[in-house]
Formats: C-alpha cells, sequence, structure tokens
C-alpha cells in the first residue's frame, strides 16, 4: 500500500471509530451541564444499536433506524429522569441500573437478530469531490451519521456558549436554587437535557449497528459508553475538547488494527486493552488538578433538586 | 397529578426495610406482565422463574451456591457505598482472585498438600486487592473517578484473563477450547453438604457478613465509614482521613470480589475459562442496594438475586426465553427499588391543581 493510501485508510477507520464516542459524549455534555449525571450510557447505546439494527432490517430505511435509535436512547434517558429527577433516586445508582437492563433488554430484543446480515450505511459520493485523492474519501465520502456528529457538536457548543436557552441550562446545571429562584422550570429542563442525551447514546448505537460493523451481536458497545462518559471529563465539558478527545481515542482504538500489521508481536488482548488504560491515564491526567477540575465540573453535576426542599 | 415531596425530620426506618420488599413484588408483578405479552403462559412462567428452582432440597443448595459469591461481593460494595466509595469494578476484582489463586492451584499440578487450598485463598484475596489498588491509588492520589477507573479495569480483566486461556496456561489437552486444565483434588473447595454443590465458598460467605457486621456495628473504623459517606464534611472536621477509609474501602471489597473469584473458579468451575462469571460483580451493585447496605440485608438480597439466576435458567430451559432475561429483572428491580426508596426520606404531598407559587411547584410526572 501506498504512503497516501495507508493514510486514507487509517483516517477513515479513525472516524468510525470515533464516531460513536462524539455523537455519545455531546449527549452526555448537554445531560451533564444541566446537571444530570447519567451513568446510563452505555445502556443506553445498546437500545439504541438494537432498536436501529431491528427497524432498519424491518422497514428496509436506515433513516427510519436511526430515528427510531433515538427515541428509544430518549425513552429510556425519560425512565432515568422520572426517577432522578422527579423521584430524587441517587443518580450513580439509578445510572447503573439503566445499563444493566439496557443489556439484558437489548441482548432479549437481539436474540431473533443475531448473524443477520445488512447492508452498511451508504456513504456521501459525489461526482468529483469524493474522488480527490486522499482527501476526497476523508472529507466527501462519510456516512450521514459522520457528519451529524459534527453537526450535533457544533450545535451544542453554538447553542450551550451562545444561545440564551444555553444559557439557561447552563445555570441550572451550576445553581439550581437559583435558577428555581429566578423562576426557570429546572426540572422541565432536567428532563429535556436527559432525553437530548440518550437521544445522542441512541444514534451512537446506531452506528455500531449499522455503521461500525453493520451487524448486531450483544453487549457490542464494549464500553464504548463509559469512554464516552470519561470523555466528558477529560473535555472539561467544553465542546472543542470532546472533538479532540474522541478522535484520540478514535485513533487508540484503531491502534490494534494496525499494530499487527506493522509486524508487532504482541497478543491481540493487549491491544484491545489500549483504550481502556489509556482513558484510565487520561482521567488521571485530567483530575489531578483539583480546582481546575472544580471550576469546570457543573456544580450541581449529580445532586438532586427538591422545590419543596 | 402534580405532587410534591416533602422532606422527613428523620429517615423512616420502616420504608428502609418495606421498599425491598415492595420492589420484588413489583418486579414479579411487571415480569408476569411481560410474560403475557410475550405470549406466554403468565402463571406458569411466575412459577418457572420463582418457585420450581427452589422446590427442592437440590434447588435450595444450588441458590446458596449462587448466592455465595453475590453475597461476598456485596458485602463489600455496601461497606464502600456507605462510605460514598463506588467500586464498580468487583467484575473485575473477582476476575483477578481468579487468575491469582488458580494460578497456584495450576502450579500444585496433581500434588497432593494441605498448604495449596489456603495458599490460593490468601492469592485469590490478593489478586482482588491488588486490582482495587489501582483505583484506590488513582482516586486518592490523582482524584480520578473511582467509579470510570474501577469500570475500566473490568474490561481488561477480562482481556487478561482471555489472553492466559487461549495462551500461557492453556490446556494442551484440552482440544484447543480456551480454557485451563481442570484443578487437581488439593487444589478443588471441598463440599460441605454431601450430595449437593455446596462448597467452601458458601460458608465464607456467611463468615463474611458476620465479620463485616461486626467491623460496622462494632468498631471505630466501621463508624470512621459511616460518618464519611453520610456526613463528609463532619468526617474531615473530625479528623477522620478520607483518603484512608478509601483505601480501606476499596481493599475490603477487592479482597471479597477477589475471594468470590478464587471460589467460583476452584468451586464449581472447577478450572479458569474465560466465562467465569455471569456478571457477579455487577449483579452485586443490585444486591447491596436491595440489602440497603447492610450486611445482613445483603445475605437476604443475595438469596433474590441467586434466585433470578436460576429463574433465568429454568426459564430458558422451560419457556425457551434467551438468558438476557435475567439482566431484565435485574434492572427492573434496581429501579423499582431506587424509586420506591423516594419515600425513606420525604413523604409524598399531591398538590391541588392550579397551583403555582414557589416552593410548591417540584414535580411534574402524571
Amino acid at each position: 500500500m501506498s504512503g497516501a493510501a495507508l493514510f486514507t485508510s487509517v483516517m477513515l477507520s479513525v472516524i468510525s471509530a470515533a464516531t460513536p464516542l462524539l455523537l455519545a459524549a455531546t449527549g452526555e455534555l448537554v445531560t451533564e451541564k444541566a446537571g444530570v449525571l447519567n451513568l446510563g450510557v452505555e445502556g443506553m447505546m445498546l437500545v439504541g444499536a438494537v432498536i436501529g439494527f431491528a427497524v432498519t432490517l424491518g422497514s428496509g430505511s436506515a433513516t427510519l433506524g436511526i430515528v427510531a435509535a433515538a427515541l428509544a436512547g430518549a425513552v429510556a434517558a425519560l425512565g432515568f429522569a422520572v426517577l432522578t429527577v422527579s423521584l430524587l433516586a441517587n443518580q450513580v445508582a439509578t445510572g447503573l441500573a439503566l445499563t444493566i437492563f439496557g443489556t439484558g433488554f437489548s441482548a432479549l430484543i437481539g436474540a431473533g437478530y443475531v448473524g443477520k446480515p445488512l447492508p452498511p450505511l451508504p456513504k456521501l459520493d459525489l461526482p468529483v469531490l469524493s474522488h480527490i485523492p486522499v482527501l476526497g474519501p476523508i472529507l466527501f465520502g462519510q456516512d450521514a451519521l459522520v457528519y451529524l456528529s459534527f453537526a450535533a457538536l457544533a450545535g451544542v457548543s453554538w447553542f450551550l456558549s451562545r444561545s440564551h436557552a444555553g444559557l439557561v441550562l447552563r445555570a441550572v446545571g451550576d445553581s439550581h436554587d437559583a435558577a428555581h429562584a429566578i423562576g426557570y422550570d429546572v426540572v422541565k429542563i432536567r428532563y429535556f437535557a436527559a432525553m437530548f442525551g440518550g437521544a445522542m447514546c441512541g444514534i451512537a448505537g446506531a452506528y455500531l449497528s449499522l455503521a461500525y460493523t453493520p451487524m448486531w451481536a450483544e453487549n457490542m458497545s464494549a464500553g464504548r459508553g463509559w469512554i464516552a462518559l470519561a470523555l466528558v471529563v477529560f473535555s472539561a465539558w467544553r465542546p472543542a475538547r470532546l472533538l479532540l478527545g474522541a478522535y484520540l481515542f478514535g485513533g487508540i482504538t484503531i491502534l490494534q488494527l494496525h499494530i499487527q500489521g506493522l509486524g508487532i508481536a504482541i497478543p491481540s488482548q493487549f491491544v484491545s486493552m489500549l483504550p481502556y488504560l489509556a482513558t484510565v491515564v487520561v482521567l488521571v491526567a485530567i483530575s489531578s488538578d483539583r480546582s481546575r477540575l472544580r471550576l469546570n465540573t457543573p456544580a450541581c453535576l449529580g445532586r438532586a433538586f427538591n422545590a419543596a426542599g | 397529578m402534580p405532587f410534591r415531596l416533602e422532606a422527613r425530620g428523620r429517615r423512616s426506618l420502616l420504608w428502609a426495610w418495606l421498599s425491598p420488599v415492595v420492589a420484588v413484588a413489583g418486579t414479579l408483578l411487571l415480569s408476569t406482565l411481560i410474560f403475557a405479552a410475550l405470549g406466554k403462559p403468565a402463571g406458569a412462567a411466575l412459577y418457572t422463574f420463582v418457585l420450581a428452582p427452589v422446590s427442592d432440597l437440590r434447588g435450595l443448595s444450588e441458590l446458596g451456591v449462587k448466592a455465595a459469591p453475590l453475597v461476598l461481593i456485596g458485602t463489600g460494595l455496601a461497606l464502600g457505598f456507605r462510605a460514598n466509595v463506588w467500586n464498580i469494578g468487583a467484575e473485575g476484582q473477582f476476575i483477578l482472585g481468579a487468575i491469582f489463586g488458580g494460578g497456584i492451584g495450576l502450579a500444585a499440578g496433581d500434588s497432593e498438600g494441605v498448604w495449596i487450598l489456603p495458599a490460593m485463598i490468601l492469592a485469590g484475596a490478593f489478586g482482588g486487592m491488588v486490582w482495587a489498588a489501582i483505583p484506590a491509588l488513582l482516586k486518592t492520589r490523582f482524584n480520578a473517578s473511582e467509579i470510570l477507573t474501577s469500570l475500566m479495569l473490568n474490561y481488561v480483566a477480562q482481556l487478561l484473563l482471555i489472553y492466559l486461556v487461549v495462551g500461557p496456561w492453556k490446556d494442551p489437552q484440552g482440544y484447543g477450547f480456551p480454557q485451563t486444565r481442570l484443578f487437581g483434588d488439593a487444589a478443588t473447595m471441598p463440599i460441605l453438604i454431601h450430595g449437593t454443590r455446596v462448597h467452601l465458598g458458601v460458608l465464607a460467605a456467611v463468615i463474611a457478613v458476620a465479620l463485616v457486621w461486626l467491623l460496622q456495628a462494632k468498631t471505630l473504623l466501621g463508624f470512621k465509614l459511616r460518618v464519611l459517606g453520610e456526613a463528609p464534611r463532619a468526617a474531615s472536621y473530625a479528623g477522620f482521613s478520607g483518603p484512608r477509609l478509601t483505601w480501606f474501602a476499596l481493599l475490603l471489597s477487592g479482597a471479597l470480589a477477589g475471594l468470590a473469584g478464587i471460589f467460583e473458579a476452584a468451586g464449581p468451575i472447577g478450572q479458569l475459562t474465560p466465562s467465569l462469571s455471569p456478571g457477579y460483580g455487577y449483579t452485586a451493585i443490585i444486591v447491596a442496594f436491595l440489602g440497603r447496605l447492610h450486611p445482613f440485608g445483603v445475605l437476604l438480597g443475595g438469596l433474590v438475586l441467586a434466585l433470578s439466576y436460576l429463574g433465568g435458567e429454568k426459564a430458558q430451559i422451560a419457556l425457551g426465553l434467551p438468558n438476557a432475561v435475567t439482566g431484565i429483572y435485574q434492572g427492573v428491580l434496581l429501579f423499582l427499588l431506587l424509586a420506591a426508596d423516594l419515600l425513606v426520606s420525604y413523604r409524598i404531598r399531591l398538590v391541588p391543581a392550579p397551583q403555582s407559587t414557589i416552593g410548591s411547584v417540584a414535580g411534574g410526572v402524571t
């Protein structure tokens, strides 16, 4: 393989490994900015993956599948919000419950779909642009969800920093009591933020089962939901750094595909450990500066709000 | 109907213990509905899931066998959760316990020796502690969330186990299956009740419950852990060292998870395979909450969740349902439990329909 062709193929696999992380982390970022810590990302991704796959296979329309996956993720997050926002349940425990439930639920629904093939999500194919050497396939030859992941990140970035509604959402996350006193509906805003996060996780799951490996397998997210959660911490709740983090991890994930191709004799299991170990390293690096971490963390993250006190 | 949550002056002890009962009953009701929706005879399904597994002595003994690892792990997790230490890495600590202890068992081969089993058990506890020490170090030294670090290490542990059983520790006579050779007789947990699979680990689980209860209820250390969880500020004013307590909670829960790992590997399983645990480390989180983070409660909670595993197996055979149904039950159970726990700390006051004065617009779920 020539150098340019190798570069293109590496870049393409980095993008496809980074996209599900970016989608899920963008959603969780909005949820956490509103002060809600939803540890159920992994579960919501799995639900999205299986629903997206089933609907696409059943209807023949990937668009429908993706919409259904987003809805399924949002419904799962709605359940989470009912428990944590309305019933003031512990957010850490409820998130874990959502992941356990999502794993079981997706396996039950997906039992009949294991091993069924599905054509991968179509890629954009522009007449001239997509055929530019090296950059063409990278910039103009992706599937819709890759572009969506960038659009969503840009939209969220604008929303949080430039829009009035985004300001309100951040206020709710930083001081729910003050936001409530001014007259904002803390409960409603948190419901919306949680459901947006759920929808994005659902889409991230659909990317896995429709584009990344077009098939359904039990537990196919393999910890990506947890890595996405770590990415939000890594980003210090800033969208631009989320992009950097997702692509950094995308790169680490695909190392395992290329490291053995380069003839380095390491057992594959050790290479597969890399993304998880890298997550730990990154968390340590970012968390050790305590004061900066505290400065960036939404002040009410994980704390229940009860207007009646 | 809008409602308002009014904080109780003190936690309701009645609801603290009633809530698990409500949650279990609700889960049974909900599961019956799910079965009906799937077109299975609901009554028969309920029987298959709840009563059939424990309808004879053999079933009851199996319940104990399945509950043992859950109780061992859950007891340690509960102690940590109370102190606000979120060890989600029990699955990995379980695996490391099996690897450390199993390594000694494999090295011992067919040799006889009374030292083998104790050495394996100690090594198992040590393996779990080593794995739990990593998030403890990262938490106390670098402030990294133990939730995410301990969880990431679960995946690393699973990959390490796979590497060992397909690589250096693979059974040369195993027809290529990813597994080690069977442990020798001297490296296998003794059976305590003849004719059943009740092994030493079941007794160990009961002893662990008693010891952790003593620790929590009767020692200063247990008191410090409670204060750290319930009033971290008070703990720091009193001069209790948060990092030291975090270390203790993680090491103890890691050791117990490691013990569960070696008891399983050298007990019912008898060798190392890639699928040592059907998610015990995660299920034990539910056990801890169901048991009200109290050692005796964990014992009961472990039995309930053990039933969900046995029932899942029965349902798979008798009704053709995938084994994953167990996960749904477990998730629903924890959801309902967390919802019911609302009543421990709050009273629900219904609010007459149109009212929007500040201070009474809490929940809006209808």
